[in-house]
């Protein structure tokens, strides 16, 4: 089984960096040449500036009609540089929305680790790169460390939102980002490991609630949350700051926490937001509608 | 676990079970139809009833049967796209009890006529599972390529066939037969250890007692 404590002991004996590790264990595991596996990351990297590009079209708008168009005010606005937090910060959320709403909105993406959560890792690895003048290959590489955590928090806990709830996808993604920036800026591996933790520790708890089932309504702003928690917590473990609980542990109690959620909480929209008012309302609106029931033929 | 399993699939959204592995159920009865689709009834149950119209089920469905893959831009278009290429798609809805709860049933026919009617569910992250097809319950995955011969219920069919795949070279990972609601047929549904050539199913068809024989090579994820 892959464990962070794994991953991070193999490439402190090697002096190598985490995403060395992954690349070196996949090569082994698969028989795939790392050439090969760089080249396959480069093409979903690639997908993924696309998938940007193609979010913050002002006038993209989903079939439920709940969301699209607002990566491109926050965009605007962060590219103004006025917006509180400055640019790198603006950006990063810019792009968390413009990736989720491509989803929404049946453009391609790639599931990071799921279609619910693909905004975060982008938005995270592409704007520190842009922003901090990095090679594309650090960027490739530190997509490989984000790799490894997930297939640890995937294989310790979940990262189904129907399983453990929002924080099996947001919060998985948010603790991949948090190690991929915090690798991409220098940090050690095992400064990326408490990354992970602080990370993944900030959203125990979160709930898979989306209203009306779609993946939209709050699935879009949280991947805007889960890039901004992924900088914090790289932030912090850049500087020196430790996750008093090891990284494996808190997968485990996020397993646990994720067992005694109640099945209205994990993707069944019967519980949390999808249960508000507004949100019983939109999601009738969206699926009780004619429309919905509308038997749909083309001649 | 992957590394690609995890950075990725690359697919079209906003769902890797209500979008990208509709696509692929999709894809079994491309597979199986080998022939332009003219008409197609779509039934969805359960979850894919209620929430599929947001998720672009219906698209997705209908992009698989036109042979789309899940990561195709064209899915969010398939509908008029059907439209231009003659190929009428209809949908219904239905409760039914005792099946997965994104379940859908395709009935299509094909340009000369032929239909194929693949039931299955799609069980999460884009992974799917064939139930039915053509009324006979069978258990496909799509993950490996898989070999399908329908043939009379005698004995020595079995055998011929596993006995030609082997002097093919070909490795059977799994075996499965069913039987027909009614009548002296059965389906033996055999994955392979890797993919297998097109030309097997010709020379299957000629064995005595064998109906027909379609090979699905594994989906694209």
């Amino acid at each position: 089984m892959t464990t962070v404590k794994g991953l991070v002991e193999q490439a402190e004996k090697e002096g190598v960096a985490l995403s060395d590790v992954v690349l070196q264990r996949e090569n082994e595991s698969t028989g795939t040449r790392k050439e090969e596996l760089l080249e396959h990351m480069y093409r979903n990297l690639s997908v993924m500036r696309d998938s940007c590009r193609e979010g913050e079209n002002p006038n993209l708008r989903s079939e439920s009609g709940l969301s699209g168009g607002d990566s491109a005010k926050m965009m605007e606005r962060a590219r103004s540089g006025e917006n509180l937090c400055g640019p790198f910060f603006g950006k990063a959320l810019a792009r968390a929305l413009a990736v989720s709403e491509c989803n929404a909105c049946m453009g391609r993406i790639v599931a990071a680790p799921t279609a619910g959560s693909c905004g975060i890792l982008p938005a995270a690895v592409l704007t520190t790169m842009e922003e901090k003048n990095l090679p594309e290959e650090t960027a490739v590489k530190a997509l490989f460390t984000a790799a490894g955590i997930g297939m640890a928090i995937a294989e310790g806990a979940s990262i189904s939102g129907a399983q453990g709830g929002c924080q099996a996808e947001v919060g998985s993604a948010s603790a991949m980002a948090a190690a991929a920036i915090t690798e991409m800026m220098g940090g050690t591996p095992d400064m990326c490991a408490h990354a992970c933790a602080m990370a993944l520790k900030n959203v125990l708890g979160l709930v898979c609630d989306p209203v009306a089932g779609l993946v939209e309504v709050p699935c879009i702003k949280r991947n805007a949350m889960g890039v901004a928690n992924a900088l914090a917590a790289a932030e912090m473990a850049l500087c020196g700051i430790e996750s008093r609980i090891p990284a494996d542990e808190v997968i485990l109690a996020m397993r646990r926490v994720g067992d005694s959620m109640p099945g209205s909480l994990r993707e069944t929209a019967e519980g949390g937001l999808a249960a508000t008012p507004t949100g019983r309302r939109l999601a009738e609106e969206i699926l009780g509608g004619k429309k919905a029931e509308k038997t749909q033929e083309t001649p | 676990m992957h590394v690609f399993d995890i950075i990725g699939p690359v697919m079209i959204g906003p769902s890797s079970s209500h979008t990208a592995g509709a696509v692929r159920l999709g894809n079994v009865a491309h597979a199986m139809l080998k022939e332009p689709p003219v008409r197609g009834v779509i039934t969805l149950c359960g979850s894919f009833a209620k929430t599929g119209r947001g998720h672009g089920t219906d698209r997705a469905l209908t992009a698989g049967i036109m042979g789309m893959r899940p990561d195709d831009t064209r899915i969010r278009d398939s509908l008029r796209l059907a439209q231009e290429q003659g190929f009428a798609v209809s949908f219904c809805r239905e409760e039914r009890d005792g099946v997965h709860p994104n379940t859908a049933i395709l009935q299509v026919e094909g340009a000369s006529g032929h239909t194929v009617t693949v039931e299955g569910a799609s069980i999460g992250g884009g992974s799917i599972c064939v139930t039915k097809l053509n009324g006979m319950p069978v258990e496909i995955s799509g993950e490996s390529t898989t070999v399908l011969v329908l043939h009379e219920d005698v004995p020595g069919v079995i055998a011929a066939v596993t006995n030609f795949l082997a002097a093919c070279g070909l490795n059977i990972a799994a075996f499965r037969m069913s039987h027909h609601e009614k009548g002296e047929l059965a389906l033996m549904s055999i994955e392979l250890d890797g993919d297998a050539p097109d030309s097997l199913c010709q020379s299957v068809e000629n064995f005595a007692n064998v109906r027909s024989c379609t090979l699905l090579h594994a989906l694209a994820r």
